[in-house]
């Protein structure tokens, strides 16, 4: 029953509210939706913290995508090995997710103490850095050390498959039951992160300007043919 | 041929004397909110100076505008792909020390303090962290009247440009007020930098504006900007910047800024443009050759087939009427006394100056003796000196400055001339022929600069509303603000009828 719950409810409470709550607050404040930058306040500091952070988060989430989106079987149809897997996995994954503590640390020392900053800095805030922080820290325990001292375990046969399952709405939750603890609360946290997206900064993260390099530089926009597009 | 409309604004130079309203009716008007304390729409430089901003003509420092590489045009601070690539951290961007970190004054204190031996006096306290600032170091007209001296003079980045060194002696020194809003250019860099496009121009007047829907707070914009006048709203992360008061100009009525200009030095007009030249224009190669050639990309409007052309793209009648009586395409392009600003940028700005006319150097000892040629090289002997205005007027063509300056005094010495005799030498001078006018010429710009009467300047046609289909639910309602509320009072019409009672009261 607590298997059900975690594996197959909790999972899907977290999106609906993702989803949910992301659609309501672009319909209803699109004001509010913006990348909380602070760099206006002050430089200092500033620079190694984000770029650590979102370059590091990043490069994660074409880890993860590689690690528990891309099935196993993918991997042996290319040859690669399982060493050559784990190496990369570990090596690799554990850079980034050193990256991402690292700016984040730097970002939450900042948001803490340069004096601007600190002012403007609210609840939410905290809460998504300490947050993140959680779910990094326990991705590079289990990335790292778990990995090298207990034992390699390999996620792409339990998580990957489990995971991929909640998309075809034929959620495999006993696969999760067998998962060490340090990779549930992992998969736990970042579906609570995930449903705390719509109420923070962090939307902004779904604004990526994928069209800038596309649209011609200038824009016109008609008082009267912009009301049409928007009725 | 693609004819667009535009609204400018001239500013006559000579005629400001930095009181700093318009600054502080726009301030009141739209920056007095938590995160806007910090934005002056309108602001009024002393030059020489290092501006608002410091230093915001520093193009290595901010690369705001466009830089021809190669032949084709492209922000100085790089493209797109690189611009997403450093979306994180905008390295070229100001930060809040480039501007002052805004405060106000615990006046509480005055009010509540107990009775004690020495006066209370009211601390400045920060407006961002609500501390106390114990020695404020800059603010947004620290340098005012060159009172930095020669401290905060070598700061600007035109003086740092000039070979000879500007002499600071009391004597020598020179000064003028340059006061500045947004542009609305006509090739603006703020929305090509703009990765979520929520920055636009305006198609029906050509104004600049920011979607705050749109705004994503990528912060491109503010150092895109050459001229720095795009802000970032550290409260709502989001930008900010001057709409010309498009409230007020859509219902015909001048931006607050002009119509509290002590000196009466602002006008504003309708030109139309041709906006399939505008890319051409901005490309030329020489940065000396962009005034010209964004002169080329207006069109007369007096031409018939520029005004049937025109009623095809939708421009009205009483738009073609106020482009006609524009004081703006009369200044800029037909007399051509008003210079754009910078126009090295590249940004083909809207905001025209009529460059100032300062004492001639002590030298010419006798002016009553000068005969009417003499004020020909006198033009070179002003206490501005010509190359200081060309390097902000004129991306350094001298030529360009001295041809204005040249018509402003053979204007004031045939006016002069009307009442003290003189008027038949002024017609057969040397000076006449050079500042290439002619009586009549100078009897319209003598109206329109020295007489200036309000509807002469402000020549502003309403914008369309009729296609808006839910005006009553508008009513009252504040652009910036979040909701329209139900009811509510237009002020615009209130003030309009206010005034109409006014006229006829007398």
């Amino acid at each position: 029953m607590t298997d059900i719950f975690w594996w197959v409810i909790f999972p899907y409470i977290s999106i609906t509210i993702l989803i949910v709550g992301l659609i309501y607050r672009y319909a209803f404040n699109q004001l509010s939706w913006t990348a909380p930058s602070t760099e206006f306040l002050g430089k200092k500091s500033l620079r190694a913290g984000t770029l650590l952070f979102h370059w590091g988060i990043i490069f994660a989430f074409i880890g993860h995508l590689m690690g528990i989106l891309v099935p196993i079987e993918v991997y042996v149809a290319l040859g690669v090995s399982d060493s050559a897997y784990k190496f990369g996995a570990i090596y690799g994954g554990g850079f980034v997710g050193l990256m991402v503590m690292a700016g984040l640390i730097i970002l939450l020392i900042r948001k803490a103490t340069v004096d601007p900053v600190r002012v403007k800095t609210s609840f939410a805030d905290y809460f998504t850095v300490l947050a993140l922080l959680f779910v990094a820290g326990t991705g590079v325990y289990m990335t790292i050390i778990y990995n090298l001292t207990v034992v390699h375990y390999e996620y792409r046969l339990t998580i990957g498959p489990w995971f991929r399952s909640l998309f075809t709405l034929q959620p495999n939750y006993e696969l999760m039951s067998a998962v060490p603890f340090i990779f549930k609360l992992h998969v736990i946290s970042a579906f609570a992160l995930f449903a705390s997206i719509p109420f923070t900064h962090l939307v902004h993260m779904f604004s990526i300007p994928v069209k800038y390099p596309a649209r011609p530089p200038q824009q016109y926009r008609s008082r009267s043919n912009y009301r049409e597009e928007q009725l | 041929m693609r004819i667009k409309a535009q609204v400018a604004m001239v500013m006559h130079l000579d005629k400001c004397i930095g009181c700093h309203t318009c600054s502080v009716t726009c301030k009141n008007t739209w920056t007095n909110r938590p995160g806007t304390e910090y934005m002056w729409f309108n602001n009024v430089e002393t030059r020489p100076g290092p501006g608002y901003p410091k230093r915001w003509e520093d193009l290595d420092r901010y690369k705001g505008g466009w830089i021809l590489k190669d032949g084709t045009l492209q922000l100085r601070a790089g493209g797109p792909i690189s611009k997403l690539a450093n979306i994180f951290y905008n390295p070229n961007m100001a930060e809040m020390e480039d501007f002052y970190e805004p405060w106000t004054y615990d006046y509480d204190n005055l009010i509540h303090s107990p009775k004690s031996e020495n006066l209370p006096v009211a601390r400045p306290q920060s407006q961002i962290t609500g501390e106390y600032i114990d020695k404020p170091e800059w603010g947004s007209n620290w340098d005012d009247d060159l009172a930095g001296g020669s401290e905060v003079v070598p700061l600007d980045p035109n003086v740092e440009k000039m070979q000879e060194h500007i002499k600071m002696e009391y004597e020598k020194t020179f000064m003028m007020y340059l006061p500045r809003i947004c542009e609305h250019c006509l090739n603006p860099s703020c929305v090509a930098s703009c990765p979520s496009g929520a920055l636009y121009k305006r198609d029906e007047d050509g104004i600049v504006l920011v979607d705050h829907d749109a705004c994503r707070g990528w912060r491109f914009c503010q150092n895109g900007c050459p001229y720095h006048k795009v802000y970032y709203n550290w409260n709502t992360h989001k930008a900010e910047k001057c709409n010309f008061c498009y409230p007020r100009t859509e219902a015909g009525l001048p931006t607050i800024c002009s119509e509290t200009c002590v000196g009466r030095i602002r006008y504003i007009g309708v030109v139309l443009y041709d906006a399939d030249k505008v890319k051409e224009a901005a490309s030329v190669e020489d940065p000396q050759d962009l005034y010209e050639a964004q002169l080329s990309c207006f069109l007369d409007p007096f031409d018939p087939e520029v005004e049937k052309q025109a009623k095809e793209a939708g421009i009205t009648e009483p738009w073609l009427d106020a482009a006609k009586e524009s004081p703006v395409y009369k200044m800029a392009m037909k007399w051509k006394i008003a210079l754009p600003l910078h126009p090295e940028y590249r940004t083909l700005p809207m905001v025209w100056y009529v460059p100032p006319l300062s004492p001639i150097m002590n030298h010419i000892t006798n002016e009553d003796e000068l005969d009417t040629d003499g004020y020909i090289p006198a033009v070179d002997q002003m206490r501005i000196p010509v190359k200081y205005l060309a390097s902000i007027l004129s991306a350094d063509d001298e030529e360009v400055i001295r041809k204005v300056l040249l018509k402003l005094t053979a204007m004031r010495v045939f006016m002069r001339g009307k009442t003290v005799g003189g008027v038949d030498e002024f017609k057969q001078s040397e000076l006449v022929k050079e500042a290439n006018t002619s009586p009549e010429e100078i009897e319209d710009m003598a109206r329109l600069l020295g007489v200036a009467k309000y509807d002469e300047r402000y020549v502003i046609p309403t914008g369309r509303r009729e296609m808006d289909d839910d005006l009553y639910y508008q009513q009252g309602a504040c652009s910036l603000e979040d909701l329209a509320p139900k009811e509510g009072m237009n002020p615009t019409f209130a003030y309009m009828k206010a005034r109409e009672k006014d006229h006829e009261t007398g």
